[in-house]
C-alpha cells in the first residue's frame, strides 16, 4: 500500500506542477501582453509601462513563475489591479461564502443520494424504485441554474418567504448573522445538490444491488441474519467504495456548479469574484482563482484515492 | 433461438423510444428553424414587449418584444452545433489516444492515462473562464472548453474497451498472422468498441448541451444576437416578477433535450450491450 500511496503522491505533485505551468503559461501566450490586455487599446504608453512594471512584466517569465508559485504557497500573492488588495485577501474574504455553500450542498447531496439510493435498492423493481429512478433521470436533465431560478420563482416571487438573492453576512456587524447567512445559502445549496444527488443516488442504488448479489451476502442471509441487518452490516460498507469515487469526481462539478449558482443568487463568493474580474479584465485575479479551484479539484481527487486505499481491503495486502 | 432484430427490440424499449422521439424533436426544431421561424428571432418590437402567449406569439414575447417561440426554435440550432462539435473533438482526439494507449501499452499507455487524469482537473467551466478572460467570451471559446474536457472521457472509455478486445483470441490470432497494431485497431478493435463509443457520444452530447447552457447563462458562451437557451434564461431572470414564464420555457427546452439524449443513450446501452444491461 505504501508504494501505491507514494505513486499517487508523486502523480498528485506532478499534476499540480503541470497545472500551475499551464495556468501561468496561458497568460504568457496572450496576444500582446497582460498589461495591454488589462488596459485596452486606449492606454497611453506611460500607463502601460507603469502597469508592466507593477506586474513585473519587465522580468523574465521563469523568474515570475517562480515568484508566483512561492507567493501562492506563502499566501503572499500579487495585488489585484481593480481592487488594489492582494488576491489572497480577496479570495479568503469570498471563501467565507463559497466554502459553506459547497459544504452545505455536499452534505445535502450525500443525505439525499444515500437515502434515496439505498431505499431504491431495497425496493428493487417495485414502485418506490421506479419512482426514484424516474426522479433521478429528471434531476440529471435539469440544469442546476435553471432549478435555482425555479426555486427563486417559487420561494421568493410566489411565496415571498425569502429574498431573491444576496447575502446578509455572517455577523451582526455586517447586518446579518449565522441564521440569516444559513437561510440565504439554503436555496443555493439545494439547487446545487439536486443534480449531484440524482447522479449519486443512481450510483448508490446500482452499487448496493451489485453487492447484494455477492456470495457472502447470500451466506449471511443463509445463516439467519435478517435482510435489514445484512444490508447494514455487510452490504453498505462494500457498496460505498464506488460511491466514494463518484463523490470525489463530483466535487469538480460542485466547484464549477458553485460558480454558476453564486451568479444566479448574487452571492459574494469566488464565482462572483471571478466574473467581476473577467469584466474588469483583472487577469491576476482570474489566474489565481482558477489555480485555486484547479488545486482544490486535484487535492480532492488525491484524497479520494487515499481514502479508497484505506476503505478497499483488496488494496491492502498487495501494492496494487 | 435467435434474438429478435435490433429494430424490433428498439421499438419495444419504452425509454429508448421516448428518448429517440425527444431527440428527434430537437433535431427537427433546429432543422425547421434553418428555413422558417414565426418571426426573425432577433427582431426587436418594443410596442409588443412582454406579451402573454397568443395565436400571434405562441409563447409570448420578451422584454424587447422578441418572439419567444422563434428564439426557442433557433436556439435548438445552437445546442446541436455545440453538441456535435464538442463531441467530435472528444471522439477524434480521445479515440485516437485511447487506441494508441491500448495498442502500445507500457509508457505510452501510462502517459496517455496520466494526461487524461490531468485534463480532468480542468472542468469545462474553468477552461472557459480562462479562455474567455483572454480571448473574450464567445461560442468558439465555449465549444473548445467543452471539447477539451470530452477528450479524456473518450480516451479512458476507448482504452478500457480496447484493452478488453486486445486480450481476445481472435486478436491473438491476427497478431500471430503478422498483422500490426494499426491494422488490428482498424479491423478488430474499432468495430468491436463502436457500440460503447456510440452510447458515450449520446451521453456526452447531453452533457455538452447542459455545459453550453450554463456558459451562455454566464455570458461566456453564445453571444447576442444569436439566440441561445442559456442566455434566454439569464435575460428572463431580470423579469421574474413581471413575466415569470419567460424563465420556464427555455429551461423546459434544455431539460427535455438532455432527458431525451440521456434516455436514448441508456436505451442504446441496453440494446447494443445486453451483458451490461443485465447487470444494471
Amino acid at each position: 500500500m505504501s508504494v501505491f500511496l507514494a505513486k499517487r503522491l508523486a502523480t498528485f505533485l506532478a499534476t499540480l506542477a503541470v497545472a500551475s505551468l499551464l495556468v501561468f503559461g496561458v497568460l504568457e501566450l496572450l496576444p500582446g501582453n497582460v498589461a495591454q490586455m488589462m488596459l485596452g487599446d486606449t492606454a497611453t504608453p506611460e500607463t502601460l509601462a507603469a502597469l508592466e512594471k507593477k506586474l513585473g512584466l519587465d522580468r523574465p517569465a521563469a523568474e515570475r513563475y517562480g515568484q508566483w508559485v512561492l507567493g501562492l504557497l506563502r499566501g503572499e500573492t500579487a495585488v489585484s489591479v481593480s481592487y488594489g488588495t492582494p488576491t489572497a485577501e480577496l479570495i479568503a474574504e469570498r471563501l467565507r461564502v463559497t466554502l459553506p455553500l459547497a459544504l452545505l450542498s455536499m452534505v445535502l447531496t450525500t443525505v439525499l443520494a444515500l437515502s434515496l439510493g439505498i431505499y431504491a435498492a431495497a425496493r428493487h423493481n417495485k414502485l418506490g424504485d421506479v419512482g426514484v429512478m424516474l426522479g433521478s433521470q429528471l434531476g440529471i436533465a435539469v440544469p442546476s441554474f435553471w432549478f435555482a431560478i425555479l426555486l427563486i420563482l417559487l420561494f421568493a416571487v410566489k411565496l415571498q418567504w425569502v429574498s431573491a438573492g444576496g447575502f446578509p453576512g455572517w455577523t451582526e456587524d455586517e447586518g446579518g448573522g449565522v441564521v440569516d447567512g444559513l437561510v440565504a445559502l439554503a436555496l443555493p445549496a439545494l439547487a446545487l445538490a439536486l443534480v449531484q444527488a440524482a447522479i449519486l443516488a443512481r450510483v448508490t442504488r446500482s452499487s448496493v444491488l451489485e453487492v447484494m448479489r455477492e456470495d457472502y451476502v447470500r451466506t449471511a442471509r443463509a445463516k439467519g441474519l435478517s435482510r435489514r441487518a445484512t444490508l447494514w452490516k455487510h452490504v453498505l460498507r462494500n457498496a460505498m467504495i464506488p460511491v466514494l469515487t463518484i463523490m470525489g469526481l463530483q466535487f469538480a462539478n460542485l466547484i464549477t456548479g458553485t460558480i454558476v449558482i453564486e451568479n444566479v443568487f448574487v452571492l459574494p463568493g469566488i464565482g462572483r469574484l471571478v466574473f467581476q474580474a473577467i469584466a474588469n479584465r483583472d487577469l491576476v485575479v482570474v489566474r489565481d482563482v482558477v489555480m485555486l479551484l484547479v488545486g482544490v479539484v486535484v487535492i480532492v481527487n488525491f484524497a479520494v484515492d487515499v481514502l479508497y486505499a484505506l476503505v478497499d481491503p483488496r488494496l491492502k495486502p498487495s501494492d496494487a | 433461438m435467435t434474438a429478435p432484430p435490433l429494430a424490433r427490440r428498439a421499438l419495444r424499449h419504452p425509454s429508448f423510444v421516448l428518448g429517440a422521439l425527444l431527440s428527434a424533436a430537437l433535431v427537427a426544431a433546429a432543422f425547421i428553424s434553418l428555413f422558417w421561424s414565426p418571426y426573425p428571432p432577433a427582431e426587436i418590437d418594443i410596442p409588443n414587449k412582454l406579451q402573454a402567449p397568443s395565436a400571434a406569439h405562441w409563447f409570448g414575447t420578451d422584454s424587447l418584444g422578441r418572439d419567444i417561440a422563434s428564439q426557442l426554435l433557433v436556439g435548438a440550432q445552437n445546442s446541436i452545433v455545440v453538441g456535435v462539435i464538442a463531441v467530435a473533438i472528444g471522439l477524434a482526439a480521445g479515440v485516437l489516444l485511447g487506441c494508441l494507449a491500448s495498442a502500445k501499452r507500457g509508457w505510452v499507455e501510462e502517459l496517455v492515462m496520466r494526461a487524461a487524469d490531468f485534463t480532468f482537473a480542468f472542468p469545462a467551466l474553468l477552461s472557459a473562464i480562462m479562455l474567455g478572460a483572454i480571448y473574450g467570451p464567445g461560442l468558439v471559446t465555449g465549444i473548445v472548453a467543452i471539447g477539451i474536457f470530452n477528450i479524456p472521457v473518450f480516451a479512458r472509455i476507448t482504452r478500457g474497451a480496447a484493452n478488453a478486445v486486445w486480450s481476445r483470441e481472435y486478436v491473438l490470432a491476427a497478431r500471430a498472422a503478422g498483422f500490426g497494431g494499426w491494422r488490428i485497431t482498424t479491423d478488430h478493435v474499432l468495430p468491436n468498441i463502436a457500440s460503447v463509443l456510440i452510447v458515450q457520444a449520446t451521453i456526452s452530447f447531453a452533457t455538452a448541451i447542459l455545459a453550453e447552457a450554463a456558459l451562455s447563462y454566464l455570458g461566456l458562451g453564445t453571444q447576442p444576437p444569436q439566440p441561445s437557451w442559456g442566455r434566454m434564461l439569464n435575460e428572463a431572470q431580470s423579469q421574474l416578477f413581471t413575466a415569470p414564464m419567460l424563465a420556464v420555457y427555455p429551461g423546459v427546452a434544455i431539460a427535455l433535450s438532455v432527458l431525451g439524449l440521456n434516455l436514448m443513450g441508456d436505451g442504446l446501452r441496453d440494446l447494443l450491450d445486453p451483458k451490461l444491461a443485465r447487470k444494471r
